[in-house]
């Protein structure tokens, strides 16, 4: 199945795959850099900004309402965890900040399939975005095309909020140094829970954007999890720009390898992170000397 | 990795716990177990469903074989033959199980299939899609149910040749299940004259299939074969709709349930040929059963969980007519019944272990032609047992002598 034309799209088609896996890592690594919690329920939350997403399209019929339903409720649920549990657990030692998140994210699929049942769930796309888009050298559906788009927004946005505003200075000083940020008089556990809304924000965004693509299942997350650590790794943990560029290497490494043999994505996507951690092992945009 | 190791704890933990309250059995003491996809891509088809039928058909049995109160117990094989076949083993050593009911995934119900030989304990496959467990794998123990994949491909398959397809593609589950199905789908394409141009295997449990079906329409083949079941078939089914796969290609699904065209919806799903043996709306005896189930559980039942309806009041009778719980006495009867039920008219388990049934074709019904909620299937053939699950002297059984 190897050919010039199925290169170019599986290529192209990596691009949207990796636009997503961006966005979703972007919201895992902020949180982990600043917090240094790292979030295992945050394949949960893409998985609740679908659904949250899909009862608000259920209600309105707006797909725009259905972004922000899925966003702000994930939000909510993220500023929620920090108050009630996470804060609780930034002194205690990382296994316990991981069993405590990993236990949250079965808790949330288990919850979700309780109400919804494992039938999957279809949110449609928006109508001005159904159908399909003549490339030239393919056909490719116009959403798709269109959440590399809204992708590529929402990275901006992100952007201007962490490298344009007083906010998102702290945010940054505080995943090179948190002790610092605090001995300087802020509130480091204000911004904390900030940046735990921001990052859930994030995964329940696209969670929501990525529901016409597939069929929503409580497990969706599962396997978004495994690839955003991957790109996390490869990026470099807590570096922003670091996250984009692992998750568009992560979307070409498993859509291009999908043309030879689609059980080696896996095995190719590992082995470019051991690669990078062999050569650079604070991932190829991170910093050394990071917690 | 941690993470997996993570993951495994829970299900230690809560496997740990439901072994040590499960009590012994009594002698001549009916125990069903069911081990089946409580939570995965399968649990929709199956599943917690198929849970709800199985306790029907022992309630509409009256609770109570041979003097003794039945026991149903459940558990989750997450779709790992290793956790089936250590459910089973368990089950079987501890708890005094005598019937096995479920599997849904093939690799598990292989795996499944070694315990029932070594522990001989019938165990009744629904669900799993493999001719083999009848076949080259069979057993004394093993009775195959509902479908197998010689029969979703005799139906699906040759109707869409004669139909004008005559070049393939596949999109194949990565496993034992879509390989067998793959397989004998592509022996009928090429008996009636078409031709497979390529496959492509897909992990289990894919979310996202823009890869696999951009390699499909590179490929201009007439014909999207779905060798897969479950969300990956919905999923599949859902990518081709939104790469207009359809203007080129057409779908045909070898293994679809009513609840996946539900969950598709019909503007999605119109057309599509398929092959089921069970619908809701064949005739009264199915529509009676139908409507109780769906009163308890808000659905209509897909061809499984109607199947674990039919194999436990089945495996119920034949105890009741053997007068005991021994397998070899029970799997005796099993042989020699003729199943007349809600679910088939004309049923009878073949000596490799086959329950020979009617196939029904299927074509997905437009929206506008749709009269009811779950109004779904237009009836385009039936095959008899033999026309869809071929002849027993073919059987590759080596319990079968020829």
């Amino acid at each position: 199945m190897i050919s010039w034309p199925n290169l170019i799209s599986q290529l192209f088609n990596g691009l949207a795959l990796g636009a997503l896996l961006a966005l979703i890592s972007s919201g895992l690594t902020i949180i982990y850099g600043t917090l240094g919690v790292l979030n295992l329920a945050h394949g949960a939350m893409f998985m609740i900004g679908g659904y949250a997403g899909f009862v608000a399209y259920q209600y309105t019929e707006s797909f725009i309402l259905a972004v922000i339903a899925g966003s702000l409720f994930v939000m909510l649920l993220g500023v929620a965890m920090e108050r009630l549990i996470i804060r609780h657990f930034y002194h205690r030692p990382h296994e316990d900040q991981l069993l405590v998140t990993f236990g949250l994210g079965i808790c949330f699929v288990e919850l979700v399939r309780l109400v919804f049942s494992s039938q999957s769930q279809i949110v449609p796309p928006p109508a001005l975005f159904r159908g399909i888009t003549n490339l030239g050298f393919m056909f490719y559906p116009t959403y798709r095309l269109a959440v590399v788009g809204i992708v590529a927004i929402a990275l901006g946005a992100l952007f201007l909020v962490l490298y344009r505003t007083r906010l998102g200075m702290i945010v940054r000083a505080g995943i090179e140094d948190s002790v610092m940020v605090d001995s300087l008089g802020i509130n480091v556990y204000r911004v904390f829970m900030v940046v735990f809304g921001i990052g859930a924000m994030a995964a329940g965004f696209a969670g929501i954007v990525n529901a016409p693509v597939v069929s929503l299942t409580p497990g969706i997350g599962d396997d978004i999890l495994v690839q955003t650590f991957v790109v996390v790794v490869i990026g470099g943990v807590g570096s922003f720009p670091g996250a984009i560029l692992g998750g568009l290497i992560a979307g070409e490494i498993i859509s291009v390898t999908s043309m030879f043999n689609p059980g080696y994505a896996y095995v190719m996507l590992f082995a470019a992170m051991t690669l990078v951690l062999v050569v650079r092992p604070h991932g190829l945009l991170g910093a050394q000397g990071r917690e | 990795m941690k993470y997996i190791a993570l993951r495994t704890i829970p299900w230690l933990l809560a496997a740990s716990v439901a072994a040590a309250t499960a009590g012994h059995a009594a002698e001549n003491k009916v125990v069903i177990g069911d081990i089946d996809d409580m939570s995965g891509l399968y649990a929709d088809v199956i599943g917690p469903g198929g849970v709800e039928a199985a306790k029907m058909a022992i309630d509409d049995f009256g609770g109570s074989v041979l003097g003794n109160k039945i026991e149903f117990m459940v558990s989750d094989h997450q779709n790992k033959p290793d956790v089936g076949a250590q459910k089973f083993r368990e089950w079987a050593d501890r708890d005094g199980v005598t019937m096995i009911l479920g599997g849904s995934n093939t690799g598990v119900s292989l795996a499944m299939n070694n315990v029932a030989r070594e522990k001989k304990v019938p165990f009744i496959a629904i669900g799993a899609a493999g001719a083999s467990l009848t076949g080259k794998d069979c057993t004394p123990y093993t009775v195959h149910y509902v479908y197998d994949t010689t029969a979703l491909g005799n139906g699906t398959a040759k109707t869409m040749v004669k139909q004008g397809g005559k070049t393939w593609f596949f999109l194949t589950a990565d496993y034992a299940f879509g390989t067998q199905l793959q397989d004998s789908a592509s022996k009928v394409v090429e008996a009636n004259g078409g031709k497979v141009i390529g496959a492509v295997r897909v992990p289990l449990s894919t979310s996202d299939f823009s890869s696999y079906l951009l390699q499909a329409q590179n490929t201009g083949a007439q014909v999207l074969g779905l060798a897969n079941a479950g969300n990956d078939f919905t999923n599949s089914i859902k990518a081709a709709d939104e790469f207009g796969i359809a203007k080129t290609m057409k779908p045909a699904a070898l293994l679809a349930f009513v609840s996946d065209i539900h969950s598709l919806g019909l503007k999605t799903a119109q057309g599509l040929y398929l092959t089921t043996a069970w619908y809701w709306d064949l005739n009264d005896k199915t529509r009676t059963f139908a409507k109780r189930y769906y009163e308890k559980t808000k659905r209509e039942p897909t061809m499984n969980q109607a199947g674990y309806y039919s194999a436990t009041m089945t495996y119920l009778n034949a105890v009741k007519a053997a007068g005991s719980t021994n397998s070899e006495k029970v799997m005796a009867e099993l042989k020699k019944m003729k199943i007349d039920d809600m679910f088939t008219s004309s049923g009878k388990i073949r000596a490799d272990g086959l329950m020979e049934h009617e196939m029904y074709i299927m074509q997905v019904k437009k929206p506008e032609e749709s009269k009811q909620p779950w109004d779904y299937y237009k009836l385009v053939q039936t095959m008899s047992g033999e026309e869809a699950f071929g002849k027993l002297s073919e059987s590759a059984c080596p319990l079968v002598t020829h």
